[in-house]
């Protein structure tokens, strides 16, 4: 059996590398930063680190659901595709940091990009 | 198997489950949600036997010194009696010893507590007055000590009902409640090289003196950055205390800022957390303090977090005044 994805990306170790560095992207991402304006620093990364473990195709519990709920209060502030886009960009641009190869920077951005419609509750 | 101790309540963790899978699975309710270890909500305390490593995994340092874990993530290795964090309920008789003045709006009030009060350097209390019950919370200032006293310092608010009762009204000899130790905002030894920027407003020293204290007596090697400010030069304290600090351990710096009042010399002219990060900006390996203000907490931790401080390596305890208390 080969490896999964998350297991290639390098499991939790990778994920909680990978917060840090995308955290500070976003923030300093004057398109979407003003999406995280009062948010509480420490729950924020713990659900990053979900989304990651996700991304990176490990073990998770999101549903749909959960991905529309958490982000309806955004979509009213304005979240539309741009937005998802440079989430994606940051995104991408994390996982080179971190050296991964490309080939599976495109299977978690896939994997991610399935998560769009949600987000954006359409 | 091992048995755990909830409340009033025992049950048995079976070899193949996790704590979190043996509560639910006992119809015994606790906050959960991912049960992956990600989100957190399980988070609960061991009161005895120190639980699993891989159970403390992803929690900030501090926390796992208090015996913090996620059940989800916890496979008994012994037995345990455990809690969700908080709603520990014990109160302490503290008796107060002394009260004198800081500055023109701060008091230090000393108490002598039950040898069976413990706390860490850079935690609070519940304070509760002796007649209303209503409580606040307070930092302690001090580090633990043989003769079991605690100080705080106490700043005077505007129409502050309990600060204005300790300022007028509080007398040494009388008699008060405190709640258990609580926050998990305290200097964790296994970094003695570590550089440490501290950055406080007002009375939201009181911790912060507290933990540095703990660290030098520690042993720390680490330069220890404290950044103090204060809108007035009187609103400054403890500045004798703190310059003979740094003329005796030469890892420790003392900035004392005002930002609204200009000529005094060896008094940084600016807003502290202004300063502080003017002059460190790379905060890569750094581990942070901050505590005062909520404003000024919140926009620091963000700026301190960008410029390469780990989000699990800033401690943040803002001062909420009464009112947004829940």
């Amino acid at each position: 059996m080969t490896a999964s994805l998350y297991e290639q990306i390098g499991g939790e170790a990778a994920v909680n590398a990978a917060v840090d560095i995308f955290y500070r992207k976003v923030l300093a991402d004057h398109r979407i930063n003003r999406f995280f304006d009062g948010v509480d620093m420490d729950q924020q990364a713990a659900k990053q680190k979900a989304f990651f473990t996700m991304a990176f195709g490990g073990p998770n519990n999101y549903s749909g659901t959960d991905m529309r709920n958490a982000h309806a209060r955004l979509v009213q502030m304005g979240l539309d595709g741009s937005h998802f886009n440079a989430v994606m960009e940051n995104l991408a641009a994390t996982m080179q940091e971190l050296n991964v190869p490309s080939d599976l920077i495109a299977q978690a951005a896939a994997i991610a990009e399935s998560t769009r419609t949600d987000v954006l509750g359409k | 198997m091992h048995n755990i101790t909830f409340a009033d309540k025992s049950l048995v963790c079976q070899p193949d489950e996790t704590l979190l899978q043996a509560f639910l699975r006992e119809n015994i309710e606790i906050p959960n949600s991912c049960h992956q270890g990600a989100c957190q909500s399980c988070l609960m305390q061991s009161l005895d036997n120190p639980p699993p490593a891989s159970a403390q995994n992803g929690l900030k340092d501090s926390l796992q010194a208090q015996k913090y874990f996620l059940a989800c993530l916890c496979r008994p290795e012994q037995s345990m009696t455990v809690a969700l964090p908080n709603t520990s309920n014990n109160l302490f008789v503290a008796h107060v010893v002394k009260k004198e003045p800081l500055n023109p709006d701060i008091v230090r009030v000393v108490m002598q507590c039950q040898p069976d009060f413990k706390f860490f350097a850079g935690q609070f209390v519940n304070i509760h007055h002796p007649v209303s019950g209503v409580s606040r919370s307070y930092s302690i200032a001090n580090v633990p000590k043989q003769d079991n006293q605690i100080e705080f310092h106490i700043r005077r608010l505007n129409n502050g009902y309990f600060s204005n009762w300790v300022h007028d009204d509080l007398t040494p000899g009388t008699e008060l409640a405190i709640s258990s130790a609580q926050g998990s905002c305290h200097y964790v030894p296994g970094k003695a090289q570590q550089p440490m920027l501290f950055i406080g407003t007002g009375s939201g020293l009181a911790p912060l003196y507290s933990i540095i204290l703990d660290a030098l007596n520690q042993g720390h090697q680490g330069d220890i950055h404290l950044y103090h400010g204060s809108t007035v030069f009187d609103g400054l304290y403890l500045v004798q205390e703190l310059r003979a600090m740094a003329a005796g351990f030469s890892n420790f710096h003392y900035h004392p800022c005002v930002s609204s009042e200009l000529g005094n010399p060896n008094i940084k002219i600016g807003r502290a957390h202004d300063i502080a990060l003017q002059e460190i900006s790379d905060l890569r390996s750094w581990r942070v303090y901050l505590c005062g203000h909520p404003e000024m907490v919140k926009q620091t931790k963000r700026t301190a977090f960008l410029y390469g401080a780990s989000l699990k390596e800033i401690y943040a305890d803002p001062f909420y005044s009464s009112q947004p208390k829940s």
